[in-house]
């Protein structure tokens, strides 16, 4: 196997990981996008060595790589890069609602839990 | 029997396209989503009859074979659960129709289409024989709940559904990443050739990727302590959108589990399991019993209910499995059937708040009996069909030794008793405390609103009346999970 590609996926899934637990939308997508790469990279990975490209007849089938990943990766990449968009959109919506991209907490949820704890706890101390 | 499988998953899809195609019309809309929907379930209701009596069918899509190809495979259990979800889709259709007459409506030239490619994802994460295709279906269904779940853009939707998104992206992030794995360890993605190969790999990477998949599907299903994005999003959709989420999203996780970790041989992480289903039973209806909305009771009643399911699967007998599916098959109608309800609370009293509310049964007491009986089959109480079901799963448990997990559930079972009589004494007797009484609801729609309740009701009492045979079925469809011998011989004969 292949270590530079590994080392790919794992600073790409590291970024990703980290971007994705930010509370701004923006470096979510990003932070998603990242992981996407990551996925496609350990799913090529996951295929073997590479090798001439899978046409018929274009070289002995023994020094061809795996088609079957790639198919694979094609169906993720589609999906994965769909899915961007649709972050992007709901990220232009929040920024419509509220002025910025950030992921609000849940009224109902902090209006329970003062009604169960001390009731100074203040209503909106949202961390950026 | 290959056209009824491809009618089951490409049948919603066509809808979706004419429907959309139709989107000014609201008439032939209408008829086209109820046609693709309705077509869909008759022919679940067909392929459930075809395969007890003539066993499991395949169909190799395009012809290829089953290392290099797609699969569906209609073996019993997806049979048997399949007409279920198809059918609940179908009634929360009706009541839809119904609901857009009232101001809580979903936008219906979106939510139709939207709710047949969700149908068309759930059939084929059903019918599906191989993992990849299990993580497309689980996309379909997911990026359509995103839209639904988000498509009206008001602001407590765009900040619950925005924890869905991002936690469900993860979640298929990591199914991506185990698909890689198991591909780096076997070589296929073939559901049927992984149950051959996988029980030979080291000890190591087959618990690996076990745990690995625990976690995908636990986030997909909501069991502890992956749950948290469940209440916070569900209680803000419109509540047929809802419905369909609460009876089927968390479902089709337990479905994948039950068929994966039984057909791979996980035996070995069955008691890190039942500590985990243990844990999301009581923390479930915990949290249920805090809230004080309609929806939100009902949400983390969701998640306290998988604890059941997964308890069942937890066991690895024919037994537990049996009783799991059988749950399974109790809880989706009965927990739709609640959401529709708190639609009608929602439509009658201007609120699902529990202040806001009180004295209905007087008024409606349509409305309170549709409520009383899936309650009671919630909480388990003879003869409703939750309590055929919750015995099934305990008295497996009791065979299996399982002591503390059977403690767990009945202390969970009471508490679920408590919280759907918080919602009765609040509801349905008493007076409201809090808010302006509510303009007189809109008489428009609210026949067929309470024809598709009472329907799906007269559902989830048909579960508890043909229990035996359902249990029977249950049980030789965990006869073959236990046994994946019978799997792998009708996959590749």
């Amino acid at each position: 196997m292949n270590t530079a590609l590994l080392l790919a996926i794992g600073g790409l899934t590291a970024v990703g990981l980290y971007l994705l637990t930010s509370r701004s939308l923006s470096r979510i997508v990003i932070g998603y996008s990242l992981l996407g790469h990551a996925t496609v990279v350990a799913l090529i990975t996951a295929g073997g060595p590479a090798g001439w490209p899978p046409i018929a007849g274009g070289a002995a089938p023994e020094d061809m790589s795996n088609p079957l990943p790639q198919a694979l990766t094609l169906t993720a990449i589609v999906i994965s890069f769909g899915l961007t968009l649709f972050l992007l959109a709901l990220a232009r919506r929040q920024r419509t609602l509220s002025g910025d991209d950030l992921v609000e907490d849940d009224l109902e949820d902090r209006r329970i839990a003062a009604v169960e704890s001390t009731p100074t706890e203040p209503e909106d101390s949202i961390a950026p | 029997m290959t056209g009824l499988i491809s009618l089951a998953i490409v049948g919603p899809l066509v809808a979706a396209a004419c429907s959309l195609a139709l989107r000014s019309r609201p008439l032939g809309r209408d008829i086209a989503v109820l046609a693709g929907l309705g077509s869909a379930a008759l022919a679940s209701h067909i392929m459930l009859v075809t395969v007890a009596r003539d066993g499991t069918h395949t169909v190799a899509v395009g012809g290829w074979a089953p290392e290099l190809g797609i699969i569906l495979v209609a073996d019993l259990f997806a049979a048997l659960i399949l007409p279920v979800a198809l059918t609940i889709i179908f009634v929360v259709e009706i009541f839809a129709i119904g609901q857009r007459r009232t101001v809580w409506a979903a936008s219906p030239e979106l939510s139709g289409p939207l709710l047949c490619v969700l149908t068309s994802g759930v059939s084929l994460a059903f019918l599906t024989g191989d993992l990849f295709t299990l993580f497309v279906a689980f996309e379909l269904i997911l990026v359509s709940s995103y839209v639904l779940l988000t498509h009206q853009g008001n602001r407590s939707q765009v900040r619950a559904g925005m924890t869905y998104v991002v936690m469900n992206l993860l979640a298929s992030t990591l199914f991506l990443f185990g698909v890689a794995f198991v591909y780096t360890a076997t070589g296929t993605v073939n559901m049927a050739l992984l149950a051959e190969r996988i029980p030979q790999l080291d000890d190591g990477i087959r618990l690996g990727i076990g745990a690995w998949f625990l976690v995908v599907f636990g986030t997909k299903a909501a069991v502890f302590p992956l749950f948290s994005w469940l209440p916070d999003s569900y209680p803000t959709a419109p509540t047929t959108i809802t419905a369909v989420f609460a009876g089927l999203l968390t479902k089709v996780g337990i479905y994948s589990m039950i068929r994966f970790h039984n057909l791979m041989g996980m035996e070995d992480l069955g008691p890190i399991m039942l500590l985990v289903a243990a844990l999301t039973m009581v923390v479930g209806v915990l949290g249920a019993l805090a809230q004080s909305d309609v929806k939100r009771i009902l949400s983390f009643h969701v998640i306290s209910q998988i604890g059941y399911m997964f308890m069942g699967l937890s066991l690895f007998t024919v037994a537990g499995t049996a009783g799991a599916i059988l749950f399974l098959i109790h809880h989706m109608p009965v927990k739709a059937v609640l959401f529709l309800v708190g639609g009608l609370i929602e439509n009658h009293e201007g609120s699902s708040s529990l202040d806001r509310s009180g004295g209905l049964a007087g008024r409606e007491p349509l409305v309170a009996v549709m409520f009383a009986i899936p309650a009671l089959s919630l909480a388990g109480i003879p003869p409703f069909s939750g309590f055929v079901a919750k015995l099934a799963v305990v008295s497996a448990a009791i065979d299996s030794g399982g002591t503390v997990v059977v403690v767990a559930a009945l202390v969970a079972g009471g508490l679920t008793l408590l919280s759907m009589a918080k919602i009765w004494n609040e509801v349905f007797w008493g007076r409201r405390t809090d808010g302006p009484r509510p303009s007189p609801a809109p008489r428009r729609g609210r026949r067929t609103m309470h024809a598709a309740t009472a329907l799906a009701v007269a559902g989830t009492l048909m579960v508890a009346l043909f229990a035996g045979t359902l249990l029977d079925l249950s049980t030789e469809a965990a006869e073959s999970l236990r046994s994946p011998a019978s799997y792998i011989a009708a996959v590749r004969p």
